[in-house]
């Protein structure tokens, strides 16, 4: 079977989803097709892992379309692992408040157009396509952002298409010269693959200057400071499952497209191409390690922690080398926290009917899952020990330490500190605070129980990110090992 | 083709690129929704001309494509979708106060004219010899410039139009350094604008509809606040 065939299961699943069956219909359907794309992108993950080639069946022309390697796989297996977990998540949770069933099925459509175009990004091997499903991805995103459809939701989803769609303007022109710089090099295949291989006679001018123009453009999707102002308010309006995708994956996947400019950069002379990633990863961790510190909105305070892990593996790639392997490692146990993190401040959410930290105090007494799940994942994600962000911390700190670039690693583990105190400040106090005097109670917080596939998810998700944390499992290990040499010419 | 139709040929890029890059000043300062409507209409009608002409001057069939679908989808296609889908109010919507005024904006949108010019020139140069004309800095202008118009931009419509005008800008750059790319990739670049204007169009609609007014960029409440200040609002 094909490698394409992944991108079917959620295409028709979206044309499924607007039948008017019955109320289970939408979101079962949902379930069902992101369970499949889960079992494909298993099974290419352990083929790549076993060291076969994924591509074999592919058919000749289709190679300068569509191609896989070991990065690509492992972003498909985050895409379709999280989208699996926020699909189960949102049955329970979009249930909640009964909506139309209108509504209900325009939700469940836009998911899966959303994971669709998703899923084309790791496959596609035609930059000018990749970027066409990189615009996608926002446009698809776009109602699911604004599906409150309050003042606050449409500013947040306004904000997220006009800042992501200009990234992606500039990123276009970076791509059409990019383009130009293939033929200018002499190559004629505008794949990836066929970039690498020409990219020693490419004059380095039109590389570097693409290379900036993508960096900036998809850098705003992706969340990078200075471009990512959008990103706390789109990633903290949009319903939480949503938010789960957005921050959990959507900004690897688009993080991934630069990744892939890497290889190509270290052919040519003079490109810095490392050293802006250090430079821009750096200022993105800095600067979100003190926003961290003074949010007053909790999924704020998890999109916030977002822009600070985008920053880390661009640092680590920076640090390249043994940093890279670190880099990969932090993509998947971002991917798993940040989701498990969203599902956790869904929870809350629907516990206490408010998105204020102030607002929020002992919450370990009046609902005790959401409670014990928000301080597992404020941990997990500011990297305390023996939890998944951690280990792959720890690597990066480690590996930049080994190659000598004190300050850059110096920095790095300091920010990461700060933001270490950020997150837990917060948390610690909405979650075993003593009420406050004064403060009213929240609005409706009628204390709603938690919908069952809500809590089944938080205890299921809840398992990779402890796990990630003290073993490594040998296929995954291979899988990253792949995707970092990926980065490597 | 003889050294005068050449010229011909130069000479007339030349003419619509100079205009391409007017409509995109036009589209900064000008304040009524409708009209920049039509300055867009008129931009994209000078991207099809250039991509024609230069098709002319390479012999090149994807070039003629790109006018094609140049014509058809942004003159024709986007107005119909801007009328079943977007809130009619958009057309009428006058924009009173702008983030700057509109001299100042002219100035600005001057300097970064002038510092595409820098940035394009050495460019077009690095792709190799053969005919450029001036698409590659005035595309790089019409990018920035659109760029622009969304930094001071507030209705919907100049919001929406500015998005667009950077995609046009970016392509009359492209035509002239990246001609052959596949025209599958061209209809589905063609196919992604018009999925812009539609969501964009539900978006400005759902804003209109729930919050009562087109001028998007004033939607300004999400930014962070102190904690410490919001409980003190919040207590009685």
């Amino acid at each position: 079977m094909s490698v394409v065939a992944i991108l079917f299961p959620p295409l028709v699943a979206a044309a499924l989803a607007w039948i008017p069956f019955r109320r289970g219909w939408a979101p079962g359907v949902t379930v069902l097709s992101c369970l499949i794309v889960l079992v494909l992108a298993a099974r290419m993950a352990w083929r790549v892992a076993a060291g076969e080639p994924v591509t074999d069946s592919l058919d000749p022309t289709w190679s300068n379309w569509v191609a896989v390697d070991g990065l690509s796989v492992l972003i498909l297996l985050l895409i379709a692992l999280v989208a699996t977990t926020a699909a189960v998540y949102s049955v329970g949770y979009m249930a909640h408040g009964n909506p139309a069933p209108r509504r209900l099925r325009l939700y469940h459509a836009n998911y899966n157009l959303f994971i669709f175009s998703m899923l084309a990004i790791p496959l596609l091997a035609e930059p000018t396509l990749v970027w066409i499903v990189v615009e996608l991805t926002t446009l698809c995103s776009a109602l699911l952002v604004s599906f409150a459809n309050t003042r606050e939701a449409l500013e947040a989803a306004w904000k997220y298409v006009v800042l992501s769609l200009m990234g992606a303007g500039i990123a276009l022109f970076g791509f059409l010269v990019l383009f130009a710089a293939l033929h200018a090099g002499g190559g004629s295949q505008y794949t990836w693959a066929g970039l690498v291989a020409a990219a020693p006679g490419m004059p380095p001018l039109l590389v570097q200057t693409a290379f900036l123009l993508i960096l900036i453009g998809l850098g705003t999707k992706v969340g990078l400071v200075p471009m990512h102002t959008w990103l706390p308010d789109a990633h903290s309006q949009a319903p939480s499952p949503v938010c789960a995708l957005l921050s959990g994956i959507e900004t690897t996947s688009i993080l991934y497209v630069i990744l892939r400019l890497f290889p190509i950069m270290q052919a040519v002379p003079g490109a810095h191409a490392q050293t802006w990633a250090l430079v821009l990863g750096l200022i993105s961790v800095g600067t979100a390690a003190l926003l961290l510190l003074q949010v007053s909105d909790y999924k704020r305070l998890f999109a916030f922690s977002t822009v600070e892990h985008m920053g880390i593996v661009l640092t680590a790639v920076g640090l390249g080398a043994s940093a890279d392997y670190g880099a990969m490692q932090q993509i998947v146990n971002h991917s798993v926290t940040k989701s498990f993190c969203f599902f956790a401040a869904g929870a809350t959410l629907l516990a206490v009917g408010t998105r204020e930290i102030a607002m929020v105090r002992g919450l370990v007494r009046r609902a005790p899952i959401a409670g014990a799940a928000l301080i597992f994942g404020g941990l997990a994600v500011a990297g305390a020990p023996p939890l998944a962000v951690f280990l792959s911390e720890f690597a990066i700190l480690k590996a930049g330490l080994a190659q000598g670039r004190y300050v850059a690693t110096g920095l790095l583990a300091l920010f990461i500190v700060i933001a270490f105190f950020g997150v837990m400040v917060h948390l610690n106090r909405m979650v075993f605070g003593a009420p406050a005097q004064g403060l009213p109670d929240p609005p409706g917080a009628a204390g709603s129980r938690l919908p069952f596939t809500c809590t089944l998810i938080l205890i299921l998700a809840a398992v990779p990110v402890l796990v990630l944390g003290v073993y490594v499992p040998q296929p995954l290990h291979e899988l990253m090992k792949h995707a970092a040499a990926a980065l490597v010419r | 083709m003889s050294d005068a139709t050449t010229q011909l040929i130069e000479n007339l890029n030349a003419l619509a690129t100079g205009l391409f890059l007017l409509t995109a000043f036009g589209i900064v300062a000008t304040r009524q929704a409708r009209g920049c409507l039509h300055l867009f209409i008129a931009q994209s009608l000078l991207l099809a001309a250039s991509a024609a002409l230069l098709g002319l001057h390479f012999d090149s069939g994807h070039l003629y494509g790109v006018a094609l679908v140049n014509v058809i989808s942004k003159p024709i296609i986007v107005p119909w979708l801007l009328r079943r889908i977007a809130p009619a109010e958009i057309y009428t919507r006058r924009e009173i106060d702008q983030v700057l005024n509109i001299p100042t904006a002219l100035i600005i949108a001057l300097a970064l004219a002038i510092g595409a010019y820098f940035l394009g020139v050495p460019l077009a140069n690095a792709v190799g010899p053969g005919y450029h004309g001036p698409n590659v800095p005035i595309g790089i202008a019409g990018l920035a410039l659109g760029a622009f118009t969304l930094a001071v931009r507030r209705e919907a419509m100049p919001l929406l139009i500015g998005l667009l005008a950077m995609e046009n800008g970016a392509f009359l750059a492209g035509i002239s350094i990246a001609r052959d790319l596949p025209i599958l990739v061209e209809l589905a670049i063609a196919t992604d604008g018009l999925i812009i204007v539609f969501i964009v169009g539900v978006l400005v609609r759902a804003v209109e509809q729930h919050v009562g007014t087109t001028a998007v960029g004033e939607l300004a409440s999400l930014k962070e606040v102190p904690a410490k200040r919001l409980a003190e609002e919040a207590a009685p």
